[in-house]
């Protein structure tokens, strides 16, 4: 790993600051950071630890909206029983995700900003990456194996995936996310947030040099109590999603009055399908329903050779999690 | 067991000197001496910094630089060996010690952002007469290793795993331990121990 500069600012004004410069990056739990460091795919000149923050930390459950700090722990959040029985959908998409230890480390500000695990990006072997290296090709796209990469979203530069998965719970349910850098503070819809990769695949998101994630709320709604995660990989654990669907469902007797689904694993930022959950709205949630409502939320799916099957898993997962949280509206499991 | 990390104290850093070709060859093979003008464990002559870690109940200060893993630290710098790198990325779990009580992938660590922390690895889990902890003992017991390389990870993890409450099921533990692999495969043995260990805590 290349050596840097090391900095741990004691409050926001002096983080900002410190990561405003060229060359800065921001560290929290750092278990991606790291991990990108050491293969040398993110070779900053500095880190700006900004866990000393303590404003940052925790999250708590109000009326109208959840507010999760910045550097709250996945594991921390993910073990919380009211959260658990108050949103389903914001404690399952945690606690499937990554392992026990980096769940122990990963803080979520950085969570809903991690990059994609691309084998391109990943491998600096492969000259051929926009995102690492702008201009420089694809090399997905150009002979490589595309299986594991986005099937909406991708454009003729990059077709990487975006990794997380409670990123998909966040922008299903219309969550914000408040920061601060060298502007001042502001409130940026979670759907705003990422940027689709187009020919500027290098550029994530919408934030600035310094701007800092302080903390995400969600607001209460009644289809966040009948909510799930149902994530699809290839081994029962530790595996980042092959199709996986946050869903949430308000019903008025039989009829869905409110659905809500966002689609991990098979796009290239945090996806949300709002013509699938127009379709089922209004509706009453059957087998069938469910089963049409997942097969729209991938009619403009474009699979690359090898990824093919994420369509049909991608509608079965988000069937089969329609099914779990009608089931939680009826006070079931 | 705590659930926030212990208070760092490093303030304000920077980089001083490195970049002269002069100094950094004067560097080779010197840790960094304290920047007269600077106070605590900023980065000082060759971008090292001074910090204090506990470790199984020891006291210890090094100097390290901002890019030496905890792992690194630990092995290289305090000679405890028994944590052990298996694929350095986080993804194995060989290197898992308890970091403030948490358990965590000390190669994903810097060793720098644990200053003032409390590390407990293999080595600090027997009592001061040598009486091994009733995981290591369990995991003797269950035979719940063969070439034992994952060993350490698998029993520091083990820790955790009871501690955070995600031991209840056997399901639940191969779910909450799914972060240390095992290619001997013991991992039906693994289980055993841990459930044992749950069971004698409950008794």
């Amino acid at each position: 790993m290349r050596n840097f500069d090391y900095h741990r600012p004691a409050d926001m004004s002096a983080a900002i600051d410190a990561a405003r410069a060229e060359g800065a990056e921001i560290l929290a739990g750092g278990t991606l950071m790291v991990d990108l460091m050491k293969i040398g795919v993110r070779e900053p000149d500095a880190l700006v630890d900004i866990t000393g923050l303590a404003d940052l930390e925790g999250h708590d459950i109000g009326m109208d909206r959840i507010r999760f700090g910045a550097l709250a722990r996945m594991a921390d959040v993910a073990d919380d029983q009211t959260l658990k029985t108050a949103a389903p959908v914001l404690t399952e998409s945690l606690w499937k995700a990554a392992s026990p230890q980096l769940r122990q480390a990963a803080r979520l500000g950085g969570n809903i900003l991690q990059q994609t695990r691309c084998p391109y990006f990943r491998d600096t072997a492969y000259s051929q990456c926009n995102k690492r290296a702008p201009g420089s090709g694809c090399a997905a796209l150009d002979g490589g194996k595309t299986n594991l990469h986005a099937i909406l979203g991708g454009s003729d530069d990059c077709v990487a995936m975006y990794p997380g998965d409670w990123a998909q719970a966040l922008i299903a349910f219309d969550a914000e996310v408040h920061t601060q850098g060298p502007g001042g503070t502001r409130t940026i819809s979670f759907a705003d947030l990422h940027v689709m990769p187009g020919d500027t695949p290098q550029i994530e998101t919408i934030l600035e040099p310094g701007e800092i994630v302080k903390h995400i709320t969600v607001p209460v709604i009644p289809a966040l109590k009948a909510s799930h995660y149902l994530k699809a990989r290839d081994r029962e654990s530790y595996a980042f999603a092959s199709a996986s669907a946050a869903v949430g469902l308000e019903m008025e007797g039989e009829t869905v009055r409110d659905v809500r689904i966002g689609l991990g694993g098979v796009a290239a930022v945090p996806w949300r399908a709002r013509q699938a959950e127009e379709h089922l709205k209004g509706k009453s949630l059957t087998e069938e329903t469910a089963r049409e409502t997942g097969r729209i939320a991938f009619a403009d799916a474009s699979p690359l050779e090898g990824s093919e099957y994420k369509i049909k898993l991608g509608a079965d997962v988000v069937a089969g999690a329609l099914m779990t949280a009608h089931a939680r509206s009826q006070g079931g499991e | 067991m705590p659930k926030t990390p212990g208070p760092p104290h490093l303030g304000l850093s920077r980089r001083s000197l490195l970049g002269t070709s002069g100094a950094v060859g004067a560097g080779l093979g010197l840790a960094g001496s304290a920047d007269a003008q600077q106070t605590g464990p900023e980065l000082a002559a060759f971008n090292t910094a001074q910090i204090t870690l506990n470790v199984n109940g020891k006291r210890r200060t090094l100097n390290v630089e901002p890019r030496t893993t905890l792992v690194e630290a630990l092995r290289d710098d305090m000679g405890l060996t028994g944590t052990k790198i298996g694929c350095n990325q986080g993804q194995c779990g060989a290197c898992t010690v308890l970091l403030n009580g948490r358990r965590m992938n000390s190669c994903l660590i810097l060793a720098i952002t644990a200053d003032g922390a409390e590390v407990v690895t293999i080595e600090g889990l027997a009592d001061p007469a040598g009486r091994l902890h009733p995981m290591q003992e369990a995991f003797a017991e269950h035979d719940a290793f063969q070439c034992g390389y994952c060993t350490p990870g698998q029993i520091l993890s083990a820790i955790g795993c009871i501690d955070e409450g995600h031991a209840k099921s056997a399901a639940e533990i191969r779910e909450y331990m799914s972060g240390n692999l095992c290619r001997c495969g013991a991992y039906p043995n693994i289980v055993a121990a841990i459930e044992s260990v749950r069971d004698g805590q409950e008794g």
